[in-house]
Parts: structure tokens; sequence; C-alpha cells
């Protein structure tokens, strides 16, 4: 015969305080974080230099368009989309899916998920701390690019110059939790790098950073502006470089963000389901 | 005087992981695309136990026994498969702010410094990440800093620290939140022999000054014996003793070791007649085996009949006897009891069925007949010794 034990007396989980003891955290957060890119910066600045493929097109459709102008695309303005395109490319970029995918497969994730504040909070303020060192980067080139371009290719909409960090956070936020997504799925699987690779080949497509959205066929564009891929690096350029009205940036805007929410979900609830299933045997 | 209360509870706690299995060659490498074969590997299998807040416990178990994975889910990194656990009050497996803040866990072979940042940034990050005042984190950091000597290493890049520095970095960035409950995954693998020393010392100054509860694996047996008066063995994911170090040690090895310095060499045929086996002589340094009951015999003998300079006498070395717990060697051949306090059990074959103990708690001093029905000489001579529970005060065993 055997006695039912009692269960265990535990305490409901209490998530109150994780939020706010995050955000009372993430100022020094984002100092030692920032500290560790400097440590870095040798790395990083061969990594950003690495970001070559929106001068590759330059060259490429600057040649196409010699000839003749794409739909409303002279050499001019390819010149100014693929630059505006590289300073975006390296403000939004995050490098967190591998980060993950290292750490999860070694079990160094351990350090994170014995915090009290969750991994993808630490993960998140790691990467945004490495912004200030991009926007160093990235402003030479933008100078360069409107010395080059002349600043009237760049709109004079107040509102939309004002959107702009709102769309480049949208941007990197998209940015970051798909690769946060595809990250967690390395609690599932090793290989969970060939499915950000997947993800990649629809981005180079999609994204804008090949050639002009809007130079694709009708129905792909169609699908496009339904899909992430634009919100990441398109959307913010065809602002900046007045492409879109303003009524077409704020369905944007609320298309980018209502992305970036889902994703954010999709992140959580993938880091929690591949969290439940850590195993780290022998790690 | 009433005992501390329970701090952690363990019943029946069960961590099963599915492992892809693949023979080596090509052809295995081809058909494993195909259909992939998995094997089930019981890590933890169905082992109970308490742990009252202030006791250091060793867990002890060879490689892949399953001890640090019991770490990893009473620290709430790993989620059970079975089984209930509660720590402190909490599910460890919710990972709630408030269990996290009251916990620390150490890996000799992981780190959470910053690799690229003096261990002064990481200890920085701790305090605004656990959300310690800057009154509290300075206290503790100055105390860290004196006891743990780590004025000299603040400021260096991590990765530029040798091995042991950087452990007494991690410790120190582990504390910064003052936690109640450490768990040490061999803390002192790789660090010579006086870092270990100093580390071992500074758990156990830590442990006694904040009443703290301290959880140990670790394979060498001078951390065990330093630190864990009481040891909870761990073989093939099955509790096989928890109980006092030195109940074990006199369990496995119900001997002494006599240890003769003699003024000059013994004569032929004398160190024999004191009726022990004699392991070792040399250099006029005389080793004998003696069993328990003997002993005051053989010692009278050898003072009486030898010209002894020097003697003293001691337990089996630690190392032999965990040696012998693995291996299933001499006297200390396991039973196949299930596990209770102060007991030995031996390990299952793989894929036996639950143990006959169930969930149920661990009963101090109650002692279940073998579960094959056989009981050899050395399960009867074991189940026969008087069970004394574990000393829940965290004294060291004498």
């Amino acid at each position: 015969m055997t006695d039912a034990a009692p269960a265990l007396a535990v305490r409901p989980p209490g998530r109150r305080t994780l939020l706010a003891r995050s955000l009372r955290a993430l100022p020094v957060m984002l100092r030692v974080h920032f500290a560790e890119a400097i440590a870095w910066r040798a790395e990083f600045l061969i990594w950003v230099l690495a970001y070559t493929l929106p001068l590759i097109m330059l060259a490429l459709w600057s040649a196409v368009a010699r000839e003749a102008p794409v739909g409303r695309f002279g050499e001019r303005e390819f010149r100014a989309y693929f630059l505006a395109t590289l300073v975006f490319r390296l403000l939004a970029a995050s490098w967190v899916v591998w980060d993950m995918n290292f750490q999860i497969r070694q079990g160094t994730i351990a350090a994170r998920l014995l915090r009290p504040v969750h991994p993808l909070v630490q993960f998140a303020a790691q990467q945004a701390a490495a912004l200030p060192l991009r926007v160093v980067l990235a402003t030479p080139i933008a100078i360069a690019a409107i010395a080059w371009v002349g600043a009237d290719a760049v709109t004079d909409d107040p509102l939309q110059l004002a959107m702009l960090p709102l769309l480049l956070a949208g941007a990197w936020a998209i940015t970051f939790l798909v690769m946060a997504m595809i990250g967690s799925l390395s609690f599932f699987w090793e290989s969970a790098l060939g499915i950000f690779d997947l993800w990649l080949g629809f981005y180079f497509l999609f994204s804008g950073y090949l050639m002009p959205l809007e130079l694709l066929p009708a129905p792909v564009r169609a699908v496009g502006v339904w899909m992430p891929f634009r919100y990441m690096l398109s959307f913010p350029v065809e602002v900046t470089l007045g492409l879109v009205d303003r009524r077409e940036m704020l369905f944007g805007l609320a298309l980018q963000w209502g992305w970036a929410v889902l994703l954010g979900w999709g992140a959580y609830a993938t880091w929690r389901a591949g969290v439940r299933r850590y195993s780290a045997f022998g790690g | 005087m009433s005992r501390p209360p329970n701090l952690i509870s363990v019943r029946g706690l069960v961590k099963h992981y599915r492992v892809p299995i693949r023979p080596p060659g090509l052809g295995a490498a081809v058909r494993a695309l195909f259909r992939r074969e998995y094997r089930q590997v019981r890590a933890v299998d169905d082992i109970s136990f308490e742990i009252r807040a202030g006791e250091r416990v060793g867990f002890l178990g060879p490689n892949g026994a399953g001890k640090t994975t019991t770490l990893k889910v009473l620290a709430g990194l790993l989620h059970p498969t079975a089984g209930e656990v509660s720590v402190a009050g909490f599910r460890p497996a919710d990972r709630d702010p408030d269990f996290l803040r009251s916990i620390m866990f150490v890996a000799g072979q992981k780190q959470q410094l910053l690799w690229d940042l003096p261990p002064a940034e990481t200890f920085e990050l701790n305090r605004a990440i656990y959300g310690v005042s800057r009154a509290s984190y300075r206290e503790t950091l100055d105390e860290l800093i004196a006891v743990l000597d780590l004025e000299p290493l603040l400021q260096k890049p991590t990765r530029q620290l040798s091995l042991g520095e950087r452990m007494k970095c991690e410790l120190a960035a582990a504390l910064i939140h003052r936690p109640s409950l450490l768990f040490l995954d061999e803390p002192t693998i790789g660090l010579d022999v006086t870092m270990q020393a100093a580390l071992r010392s500074f758990i156990r100054r830590y442990n006694e000054e904040h009443g703290a509860t301290v959880l140990l694996t670790s394979h060498y047996m001078a951390d065990v014996a330093a630190l864990a008066p009481r040891v909870v063995v761990i073989d093939h994911g099955r509790l096989t003793f928890d109980g006092l170090l030195g109940d074990l040690v006199r369990r496995l090895h119900p001997y002494r070791r006599v240890t003769l310095r003699l003024g000059e060499p013994a004569a032929p045929g004398a160190l024999e007649a004191l009726g022990a086996r004699v392991v070792s002589v040399s250099d006029g340094i005389a080793v004998l085996q003696v069993g328990e009951a003997s002993l005051k015999r053989v010692v009278a003998s050898a003072l009486e009949r030898l010209p002894v300079v020097d003697l003293a006498v001691e337990d089996a070395p630690l190392e032999d006897v965990i040696s012998d717990l693995f291996t299933g060697r001499p006297t200390g051949e396991p039973s196949a009891a299930p596990a209770v306090e102060g007991k030995i059990a031996a390990p299952p074959a793989s894929g036996q069925g639950p143990p006959a103990s169930g969930h149920g708690e661990p009963r101090p001093g109650h002692v279940q007949p073998p579960r094959d029905g056989v009981e050899t000489d050395a399960s009867r001579d074991l189940l026969a010794g008087t069970a004394t529970g574990p000393d829940r005060g965290g004294e060291r065993p004498s």
C-alpha cells in the first residue's frame, strides 16, 4: 500500500517585479555592454566593413541606370538608395542568433538563466549597447553620402524626419526579435542556424537589400509589403529618401510595430518552450 | 534545540534525456538522414532527499552519474521529467526572480565573467541585475576583496587572469547578492592545491558566517572532506547513499590505517606478528591495515614490541573509499537495497523499474530488504550496520 504524500508547498511564480527590476538594471547593463563593444572594436570594425553588398549593388545598378533610368531610379537615386541602405543596415544589425546558438549548445546560457532578469532582456541590452559604436561608424558614411549625392536626396518632410528614430528602432526590434526567435530554436535543434540562413534568403529578396522593392514584379511586391522584411531595412530607407508619402509612412509604421509585437511574442514563446526542453547534457 | 527547517525537499525526482545516437561511418551518417535513432538516458532516476538550511552537502558519483543534473534541477536550470522539488519554498523550474536572488551556481568549467572586461565590470553588472544597493554592494565587495585577495585582479581584463584568479573572481561575482544557497559544481577543478585550499576555506567561512547552505559536487576528495559533513552518493541516476561522510568511509572500509614511525628497523616478521595486514614498509615507516575490533590490541602490541617513535591512526584514504564505491570493490561491495539515509544501495542496471521506496521521503534508520531477494554477505553486513542519520547541524565528521 502506498501512502500518497502531500504535494510539496511551493510559492506561485511571481513576475511582477521582473519588469521593474529589468528596467532599473537597464542603464548599467547598457553601460557595461557598451564597454564590452568597445573592447571588441577591432572585430566590430572588420565585421562592419564586411557589409559591402550595398556598395556592390550600388555599382551594379548605377551601371544599369547609366543607359536609362529603371522606374523612377536614375544613377543618382540608386546612389542615394544604396548608401542609405548601407547606413540603416549598419545601424539596425544584430548578431544575437549566433550568440544564442553558441551559448545554448555550449551550456554557457546557464549564466543568463540564473540571473533575475529575463535572458532576452539581457541579450537585448547587450546588442543595443553596441548602437552608439555603430552610430560612430555610420555617421561618416552618412555625411559622405550626403556630400556625394546631395542633401536634397533626403526627405524634407519634418514629420518623416521626426519618425526616423522610431523607424530605426522598429527595424532593429524586428531584426533582433527574429534572430532571438530563431536562436531560441537552438534549444530544439542544433542546426537552428540553418533556419536563419533560409530566413536570410528571403531577407535579401524582400528587404530591399539587393534592389529597391518597387522594382520587383507587382505580385511579388504586393506580398513583400505585408512581410516583415521590408520593415527591417527598405522601409526606413524609403522614408528617409521621401519615396513614400505621409499616409504610406504611417501605415508602414503601424505594420512595422505590429510585426515587432508579433515577433516579440514569438521570441518569448519560443524561448519559454525551449527552456523547458533545455538539457545541456553533460554541460 | 530545534533543527533548522528543510530548505530543499526532493521527492521522486526524475530527469531523462533523449539523446540521438549514431554509429560512426558514412553509411550511418546517410541512414541518420532518414531515420534518426534516440536513446533515453536516465540521468536522474527517482531520487528523494531533504536538506536543511545551513547544511553543507557533497554530491558524489562517477562521471555521468547524475549529480550535476540534480544540482541543475535544484537551481532551476533544468525542468524535471517527473517528481517534486521545492527549494526555499519555490519550484526551481519557475525561476522566480526572488528564487534566483537567493541562489548562486558556480561551475568550475563555465563562467559568467565578461571575458574582455575586468571583473569589476561583471560585479557592477550583477549589482544592478540583482538590485543590490550601493552601500550593501560596497560592503560585500570590500569583504570579498579582503578575503579572496582580489584587489590586484579587479582592473585586469578577465582574459588575462589565471585560472585560479578567474575562479576567485567567479565566486565573488556569484556572491555579490549574498545568496543563501550555494551550488558549487566542481569549483576547484584545474586549480593548484594552494588555490583549492583557499577556495575551500572561503566557502566554509561563508557557510559559517552567513548560515548559507552549500551543495557541492567535486571529484577532489579533499573538497569533500573539508566541506561536506554529509554526502549524497548518486550512481547511474540513483541515490545510493545519504549520510555522514565518516559513516560512508567506515561502512565501506571498516578498518583503520595505523602508521608507525620506527626508531630502528623492526625484526623480521615482527610487523606481521601484530596480527594486522602490512600495507607498506619503507624508510622506517610501516603502514598497517587494522580491523576496528582489533585496533586497540594491535596498537598496544606495537607500542610494546616495536621501537615506535610516532604512531597515527586514520580512516581509510577517502580516495580509496570513493574509488571502491564506484567500482564496487572489496568490503564496500554495495547491496541491492534501495537508498536510505546512512545506508548504501547498489545502482540498478540500466532500464530497471522504479525503486521500492517510491516517492516517499527517506526514513532515517529504516532499511529495506534487497529488491532482488538475494541477500549477499556484503549486503547483510551493510544492512546490519547501525544506521546513523546525517548530521543536519553542519558539523564536520570526526
